[in-house]
This record gives C-alpha cells, structure tokens and sequence, in this order.
C-alpha cells in the first residue's frame, strides 16, 4: 500500500506531550508534524516539523496568522490524514484538511476530564472523528472513545 | 532537588509564591522553579521564567520531586520519568486560567500512583513537609494506551 502522508498537530505544553504519545501509531507513515515552538523539534529529530504562530481565541489577529500558515501547510503537504490533540492549530487543520478530502480525527485532551473542550466541540461538524479520553465525557458528548494516553 | 513548574503560557503565582514561604523555612532542601509570564521574584527559590524542553526534561530526571500546576505536559513528563508528582489545580475563577479544566484533572488522577493532589495553598504545605516521603514509582510507558494507538493506526491505513 502507498504511504500515507498525516499531519499531526498540536499547540504546546500538554498538548504536544500527548502528541508525542500516540507517535508510534504514524510507524508506517510519511509525517508532518506542527505545533507552536520550534524547541520541540528536539522531542522528533529527523522529521518534518512546522511552525505556525502560537495564540489563544482571545487573540484574533494571531489566530488569523496562525490559520493562514496551517492553511498553507494544509494545501501543500496534502495530508491524507489530519490527527490533532489540539488545539486551535489543530481545529484549523481539520476545517482545512477536510477541505483538501483528508480523514480527520480529532482527540480531545486528556485534560478534559468533564467536558469535551470548545475547540473539540467546535471541531465535530468537521471532524471525520472526535474522540474523548474519558468514557463517560465521550457518551455524554456523542463522541467516540478509544483508550487515553494515559 | 525539588523542581516547581507551572507551563509556560501562564503565570501561577498561587503556587510559586507557596512553595517559596515553604523554602524560607526548609533552606536545606534544594529547589529549582519555572514561573513562567510574572513579575514575582520568589524570595528564596532559584527561579527561571521559561525553559527550553531539553533543559525542563533534564530537570525532571534530576529532581527527586515535581511540584506543578495539574497540566497534563507537567504530570505525563513527570510520570514517564518515574518523578512523583504534587499539583494544585488552577482556578478560573481567580483568572490563573480560562476555565476549571485543571480541577477536573486534579480530582480524575487524585490517587493514581505517584500522583498527589493539593486543592489549594492550605493543603499544599502538609504535603510538602513531607516531600522526603515521596518515592520515585516505575515509570510509566511513553506510548498511549494500545487501544488507542490501534485505532489511530487503522484510522490512517483506512485513509
């Protein structure tokens, strides 16, 4: 089978940490990964690693930066799939990846312990997948489940 | 060493502020904190506002304990590095975050082994008196749950 191109995406802190969790399942896969500092190219050396402006929704003039790099990294990477941990980078890229036909899973954080986050439930409209690490935050909100990083 | 981190996207003052009035009294015990965006100068802790994720992994693997905000990038390194781990959740409503997601955390992971709970300042200073007690647990894999990656493999060979 052709390789699968995925972009992975996520904002920093704990976000990146669960990334970097779920690393092994992209094993047979051309990845791109991108978040919002460049030190974290130290935690995947050798790989593709973007960079698009870190921001909050607070910040609308940064989000808008932000959106237009993933937008442009969306068009010409072309992924196949789209998996974010979040979050707004990654509910930018799911928006654009369905644009350009690519699977989309978003995996809300594990920090969301009693409710789907905003942009988790912003991004299911979109979203081919959204999943909950918690079971019972994943019936109540109406999205899948399928074990946690922790 | 006792390493204090509280992410770099927000200040915690609660917490450094906190630990430091533990340090005046307990000068014996080595500490190092990350503060992040303040304008506190913490009295007897030697404090940096940001670090670069090498340097904050190096920290981990050199502290005896981790004392943090309940944010998941703090609580995930710690465990992965077999570090026990002290949090205080944030709280939205003194504008330390946007929301109570970090209480949630904090109530959800409260007894998982390795992982100690301090609701706030008051409780936080009886378990920091007993810091020395807290031992290194096995470190915990550094892959999600097989379930988990499963299905993220087989949602990209589905693709």
């Amino acid at each position: 089978m052709k390789r699968r191109r995925v972009l992975a995406v996520a904002s920093g802190g704990g976000h990146w940490v669960q990334l970097m969790r779920i690393r092994p399942a992209f094993a047979d896969a051309d990845v791109t990964y991108v978040t919002v500092r460049a030190t974290y190219a130290s935690d995947v050396p050798g790989e593709d690693l973007r960079v698009v402006p870190d921001a909050t929704r607070w910040d609308r003039l940064k989000l808008l930066s932000m959106a237009m790099k993933l937008l442009w990294i969306v068009a010409t990477v072309r992924p196949h799939v789209v998996i974010s941990t979040g979050a707004a980078p990654g509910y930018f890229a799911i928006r654009f990846g369905r644009w350009f036909g690519a699977r989309t899973c978003w995996i809300d954080s594990v920090a969301n312990a009693e409710e789907l986050s905003l942009s988790g439930r912003k991004a299911i409209p979109h979203a081919t997948q959204v999943l909950s690490q918690w079971p019972d935050v994943a019936s109540a909100s109406g999205v899948g489940h399928a074990g946690s990083v922790l | 060493m006792i390493f204090i981190t509280v992410g770099y996207q927000m200040a915690f003052d609660r917490l450094v502020q906190a630990v430091d009035a533990w340090k005046g009294f307990h000068s014996d015990s080595p500490a190092f904190a990350q503060i992040g965006p303040s304008d506190l100068r913490p009295a007897h802790l030697e404090f940096v506002d940001f670090t670069e994720p090498e340097d904050f992994t190096r920290l981990v693997r050199e502290a005896s304990v981790i004392v943090a905000h309940a944010g998941m990038g703090s609580i995930l390194t710690a465990l992965q590095h077999g570090k026990p781990i002290v949090v205080m959740p944030r709280r939205a409503s003194l504008r330390e975050t946007r929301n109570d997601h970090q209480v949630a955390t904090a109530e959800r992971l409260r007894g998982r082994p390795g992982i100690h709970v301090a609701m706030d300042e008051t409780e936080l200073g009886p378990i920091l008196d007993r810091l020395s007690e807290l031992e290194e647990i096995p470190p915990i894999s550094s892959e999600a749950s097989p379930e988990l990656i499963t299905h993220i493999r087989r949602f990209i060979a589905e693709s």
